[in-house]
């Protein structure tokens, strides 16, 4: 194994800017910054309007705060990459379904789960994580599929 | 509308922190998971020091009576391990191994103006439609079915 392109400084200050956000999502909402459950709420009904209209603004701001990266540091985004488009698409396929059918995705069971001490996010996180090493492991191994570079 | 704005400025931070963290670059989230080949842990660093902070701090606010801007907590109540759950975990690994987007990080990613992300996130959103359908039809056979 070989140790590449670490960044633990600039990921440490990233983590932790995460979780005060999440941290004030609780204090001032008293919502769960669960992104795969805001965004798959946002195209069902709601019984009040104030439940759809956090989830938009909470949505819109993500959307807001990816950008200001995008345009000072787009090496750090997608924005320089040439991403597969079927295996883009296949993926989130499989993480829309998946994240559904799991009740959420890295930062409603990783980030407010755990905090929460919670047994379905720990096997969540657990499950996800698994699944993903072993996913890379045959991509990269059985399959011809490369990583992204 | 005060409950509005932080919720809106609580998702920029958000945004933010994706960014910092790296969690938006897909080639980097699938360096932290290609244990074999040149492996990038920086990503176990974003995980810790978010639940570091929210570890820490999320008990001291639900102990609260209420939230400052809401009525009351919105908390999940569910504590089954059931299928679903691990099922749908394994689903979003593989997912995520695949495409090196999580949720957050793609609509992050939205003004990359990538296609690859676009294509990611339409397909999400079908997945979620997907799902539901799922569940409906599920509904209706065992209302029918007993």
């Amino acid at each position: 194994m070989i140790i590449e392109n670490f960044t633990p400084w600039l990921s440490l200050i990233g983590g932790l800017t995460i979780g005060i956000s999440a941290a004030a999502l609780l204090f001032f909402n008293g919502k769960i910054a669960g992104i795969s459950g805001i965004s798959k709420s946002l195209l069902a009904e709601f019984e009040t309007a104030a439940e759809k209209h956090w989830r938009q603004a909470f949505t819109i701001g993500l959307i807001i705060g990816g950008a200001i990266t995008v345009y000072f540091a787009p090496e750090m985004t997608a924005k320089t990459l040439n991403l597969p488009l079927l295996q883009m698409i296949g993926g989130g396929l499989i993480v829309g379904f998946g994240t559904a059918m799991g009740n959420g995705c890295t930062s409603g069971h990783g980030v407010c789960g755990l905090a929460r001490r919670s047994r379905r996010s720990l096997a969540s996180v657990l499950t996800f994580m698994g699944s993903g090493f072993v996913t890379m492991y045959l991509m990269t191994h059985l399959f011809s599929l490369e990583r992204f570079y | 509308m005060k409950s509005i704005l932080s919720a809106l400025l609580t998702g920029l931070v958000f945004g933010l922190g994706l960014g910092l963290a790296g969690m938006m670059n897909p080639t980097k989230v699938q360096g932290f998971l290609d244990l074999n080949g040149h492996w990038d842990p920086s990503l176990a660093f974003v995980m810790g020091g978010a639940v570091v902070v929210t570890f820490v701090v999320f008990p001291l606010i639900i102990r609260r009576s209420r939230p400052l801007l809401a009525k009351e907590f919105s908390l999940p109540s569910s504590t089954d391990l059931d299928r679903p759950l691990i099922l749908g975990a394994v689903l979003f690994g593989i997912g995520w191994a695949i495409s090196g987007l999580c949720p957050g990080p793609a609509l992050a990613n939205l003004s990359s103006l990538n296609p690859g992300v676009f294509g990611f996130v339409f397909s999400m959103f079908v997945g979620f439609w997907l799902h539901r359908q799922v569940v409906q039809v599920r509904k209706k056979q065992s209302h029918s079915g007993s």
